[in-house]
């Protein structure tokens, strides 16, 4: 709970009660006291405190939020790997990132609980309503379709191939790839829909800003896996492309309500995070993509970016919402 | 038993904090902090974890209503004892996915403690800051509308204690009328800032503790227009889907093209 800035106790600050003091010998009223009775700013809130709790989600959070787009991304690439007929192995990279995601995620969500041991609790009920409660059947969806997909790539693989065996793997392939979309953009739905203005103002934005951000993660991966084939070139050109204009549209349509974008911790972590993951990584892209080493250096650049980005927007909620005066500004207005 | 709420009067209440000693009693809510704030009487400065009663004091340089109009310096001392709104339409309820935010049958929003698993999402659901986690504890927690009290048949601690009935508890509807009433009269005797705040026409639609106040809303950061959260999924998931759509556009080009 913040509470005004108290002015701090220097010798300035005597000097300056003195001043005023002085010139105001016949207004003892005059003095700006810390605390005083009233609002001399023009404020309307009570005391400036902040109506909005802030999150009490930790570091356990945007690094779930970063493997499960990776994990949710991964899986659907090899859906759409395997349907093109591309390289099995590349495939089967996939799968392995994606059931791999699926099997940390779940750890960082249980850590962060208040009470991790009742974590069970979450599939007590099926709320559509709660972008968590979805999300945690999401979560749970994906890890049952990645586990049979790649344990049926696996057995396939080793020549023990049963009449039902393709078919499963075409299916859990199919709703992996469908869970994978849902577990990569649901987390920007699910802070999109919370009373935090700078979340609630951009609702719209952060799903589709998660989804790109785990396609050029997941891109970047297989890259680093030694796939530097064209269709990996081509999805880090796109990811990057549409991160760039992200990063533009923050940067120049400013409103009162991002603050926490542009300034303090939250606010420089997104703009670095921006910067590799949109112009950074697509200059490298451009001007040394037709090398080994250049392709590396950008996905290494995107991932980078893309995690900053997550504990960016997960520290910006934190200080939104601490100053009421934008809270009201932003509710008198719609 | 109906639908039952607060009408909590600012223009009645004289800052005992008889309220928070009762609800802190009766509910055995932990000690949150024993310090001194400076802003004014007020040293618990918002509803918490462990505030469900918090009792403002407001300092205004301007004249309460009757009061002498040509006074050098204007001044008006305002209490108000805030409280959990029970909203028509919770946000905190929509967003617990473990269901234990339940609405009762007497339309409170009541925390079952036996099943919350301190996930944090009602925290940031909340458009009025009220639920939050207790930190050694790790779970949720609010005012439970004194559930075990109304379940018996009594009136709230914090009503019940209440020693100038500013708070108020009983039939929804009825203390909508008296809100109505009071609002009235205290224009008659001259309060012409005096209003009912129930926030009705926003997506929160309403809720089951009003408040009697002087002034505007945001004095007492109670905010002028709240909607529930789950308004943006809409817009939000459509955003999703059409991301997917050119996700896959993506990917489906770039292993097509050999």
């Amino acid at each position: 709970m913040s509470t005004p800035p108290k002015p701090k106790a220097t010798e300035q600050r005597l000097d300056e009660i003195r001043e005023v003091a002085a010139s105001n010998a016949n207004n003892p009223a005059a003095v700006p006291a810390f605390g005083e009775p009233h609002a001399r700013d023009g404020r309307e809130s009570y005391y400036g405190l902040p109506v909005l709790k802030a999150p009490t989600w930790t570091w356990e959070v945007p690094l779930y939020f970063f493997f499960g787009g990776i994990a949710g991304v991964s899986a659907c690439i090899a859906f759409f790997a395997h349907l093109f007929h591309a390289d099995p192995a590349l495939v089967r990279m996939c799968l392995w990132v994606g059931l791999i995601g699926a099997a940390i995620c779940p750890v960082l969500l249980i850590l962060d609980l208040g009470r991790p041991s009742r974590f069970l609790n979450m599939l007590r009920v099926f709320k559509i309503q709660s972008a968590m409660s979805l999300g945690v059947w999401i979560l749970v969806a994906f890890s049952g379709c990645t586990f049979f997909a790649v344990l049926s790539f696996e057995l396939l693989l080793r020549g023990f191939s049963p009449s039902f065996l393709i078919p499963l793997l075409w299916l859990a392939e199919g709703s992996g790839a469908v869970m994978g979309l849902l577990l990569a953009s649901y987390t920007g739905v699910l802070i999109g829909a919370t009373a935090i203005p700078v979340w609630s103002e951009n609702h719209k934005l952060i799903p589709a800003h998660f989804l790109t951000s785990g396609l050029g993660c997941s891109a970047g991966i297989l890259e680093l896996a030694g796939f530097l084939i064209p269709a990996t070139q081509i999805i880090g050109f796109a990811a990057t492309g549409i991160e760039t204009l992200v990063g533009a549209v923050l940067e120049v349509h400013k409103k009162s309500v991002d603050g926490p974008l542009h300034h303090g911790r939250s606010g420089w972590t997104l703009r670095i995070g921006g910067i590799l993951e949109g112009p950074v990584a697509l200059v490298v892209r451009i001007f040394w993509g037709s090398l080994p080493i250049g392709r590396e250096v950008a996905a290494i650049c995107f991932l980078v970016g893309a995690l900053l980005s997550r504990y960016a927007w997960i520290w910006a909620g934190h200080a939104s919402g601490q100053d009421p005066e934008v809270l009201f500004q932003l509710q008198r207005k719609s | 038993m109906g639908k039952t709420a607060f009408l909590t009067d600012a223009t009645i209440c004289i800052g005992c904090k008889a309220c928070e000693v009762a609800c802190k009693e009766w509910n055995e809510v932990p000690e949150d902090g024993l310090v001194w704030s400076g802003l004014s009487y007020d040293n618990t400065k918002a509803l918490g974890h462990s505030t469900w009663r918090h009792v403002m004091f407001l300092e205004q340089p301007q004249i309460a209503g009757p009061q002498i109009s040509d006074m050098q310096n204007p001044f008006r001392w305002v209490f108000l004892s805030d409280v959990c709104k029970h909203c028509a339409n919770a946000g905190c309820l929509e967003a617990c996915p473990t269901g234990s935010i339940v609405r009762t049958e007497f339309g409170s929003v009541f925390v079952q403690k036996d099943i919350c698993n301190g996930c944090g999402y009602c925290v940031v659901s909340c458009p009025f800051g009220v639920i939050d986690r207790r930190p050694d504890d790790g779970r949720a927690f609010k005012c439970t509308f004194c559930y075990d009290r109304q379940k018996a048949g009594l009136v709230p601690a914090c009503a019940k204690a209440c020693p100038t009935q500013s708070i108020q508890f009983g039939d929804l509807d009825e203390l909508k009328q008296r809100g109505k009433d009071r609002v009235q009269e205290l224009y008659k005797r001259g309060y012409e800032d005096a209003r009912v705040y129930d926030p009705q026409e926003t997506s929160v639609g309403g809720v089951h503790a009003m408040f009697v106040i002087l002034g505007n809303p945001e004095a007492y950061n109670l905010p002028p227009a709240p909607e529930v959260p789950t308004v943006h999924l809409k817009s939000a998931w459509t955003s999703a889907l059409i991301s997917a759509v050119v996700l896959i556009v993506i990917v489906c080009a770039a292993f097509a093209i050999r």
